[in-house]
């Protein structure tokens, strides 16, 4: 291969997109309101989108003659690079909408840096992305201060979320020598100064929300290495399962 | 030998399966089409990246194209530059109108959270008093509006800039 480091950084981003989509596709007929069910799913869809696109950019730099399809369904648990805050459940509404949102919050953001990156497809999916985003962020931000300034009982569960999902959120800034490697060569943005932006993000719309930045800096990591939660091996025996029992298989 | 106007022209015939009123031109995602290599090809952009249509679409032009006589023709998916509802033509908000689809308003800041819906006429009375149910409509690229005039619940095709 001859950009190794540039294939990880794709995959984390396509990884992200796709095992988020995965699970805002589990509330398809289930969603607490018609418009729900739609909304999230449409999310899913874009995000599903924007993956399709990273995957195919993934296996030309990979160079094996993969497919999107063969790096989506047919890697094994440990060659997943998603972060861990992607794959935890769905739990509540309130739970889905801030694990959303605190996505959100951080891939516009890093998609309006990303349009400046010169690698041409990166570039391209990002400019693309940036406008899918920014429905996505206003729609969350919208749900999280409907709910934190909402009824008792509504400002209680989007707390909750927040507090056990807070641990989750340091990771999205995580960098290691994939993004030192690039990051020198140009090519891609720091996430420090996106972290800046999202910490605005998040402490605008929670204040309007009336809820409360937890103070416990208590923090979780390992996606980007491989290293996932219980949570991943039974989201990927859903999403496997027909290339799994049914190799190759088309429609 | 036909010419890439010829093509653009052919595809003039092939519509879109979501609102089969629209032709893929009339909605803006068909780019280059030239000849190289003995082959065709038609430049494709998606309106969104997740659109399931783009399959649909690739499939009809392609039958369209055989149909015409053209069988060495090939379909690129291109994401830059990136589609934007500024390339509806005229013809084809008008279009999106008559079939009770309110075409895209300019929403002048889309930067901004937490600004105002778009004030959206209705497709059926045309009265501007109307309000946006959800934000997500039937499909990725549309909102779904109610008419408070008179009460048409309907479909808004999104600005997307």
């Amino acid at each position: 291969m001859q950009q190794p480091a540039l294939f990880e950084y794709v995959l984390r981003i396509a990884d992200d997109s796709l095992i988020l989509g995965q699970r805002l596709g589990e509330w398809c007929g289930h969603g607490p309101i018609l418009e729900e069910d739609i909304a999230m799913t449409n999310i899913a869809l874009d995000l599903i989108g924007q993956s399709i696109s990273l995957y195919d950019f993934a296996a030309e730099l990979e160079g094996t003659g993969k497919n999107h399809d063969q790096l989506a369904y047919l890697r094994y648990e440990n060659e997943y690079k998603n972060i861990l805050l992607v794959e935890q459940p769905n739990g509540d509404f309130a739970m889905t909408i801030l694990r959303q949102f605190f996505f959100d919050a951080f891939r516009l953001p890093f998609y309006e840096a990303l349009m400046q990156s010169p690698v041409a497809q990166l570039a391209a999916v990002a400019a693309k992305s940036v406008k899918e985003t920014r429905y996505h962020l206003k729609h969350t931000s919208e749900w999280v201060i409907r709910m934190g300034d909402g009824t008792d009982e509504s400002h209680q569960r989007a707390q909750s979320a927040i507090d056990h999902l807070w641990r989750y959120t340091n990771e999205l800034f995580y960098e290691n020598e994939v993004d030192q490697t690039l990051q020198a060569e140009g090519k891609v943005p720091a996430l420090s100064a996106i972290r800046t932006q999202w910490l605005s993000t998040v402490t605008n719309v929670l204040s309007e929300a009336t809820l409360q930045i937890p103070t416990n800096d208590w923090k979780f990591d390992g996606g980007r290495e491989g290293r996932h939660s219980e949570h991943m091996g039974y989201i990927l025996s859903d999403l496997q399962y027909m290339q799994r029992a049914y190799p190759n298989m088309e429609w | 030998m036909v010419s890439a106007a010829d093509i653009r022209s052919y595809l003039e015939e092939v519509s879109d399966p979501e609102i089969p009123v629209l032709t893929i031109t009339d909605l803006g995602v068909v780019q280059q089409i030239y000849f190289q290599d003995q082959t065709w090809f038609v430049e494709l952009t998606p309106t969104y990246s997740g659109c399931p249509a783009m399959q649909q679409i690739e499939a009809d032009i392609l039958s369209k194209l055989k149909e015409k006589g053209i069988e060495n023709a090939q379909v690129k998916h291109v994401l830059s530059p990136a589609w934007t509802t500024d390339w509806i033509s005229e013809e084809g908000r008008q279009k999106l109108r008559l079939y009770g689809i309110a075409p895209p308003v300019n929403e002048p800041d889309k930067s901004a959270l937490f600004s105002e819906p778009p004030r959206v006429a209705c497709p059926k009375c045309n009265s501007k008093d109307t309000r946006m149910v959800s934000l997500f409509g039937s499909t990725a690229c549309k909102a779904h509006y109610q008419c408070n005039a008179c009460q048409e619940p309907f479909d808004y095709f999104k600005c997307l800039k």
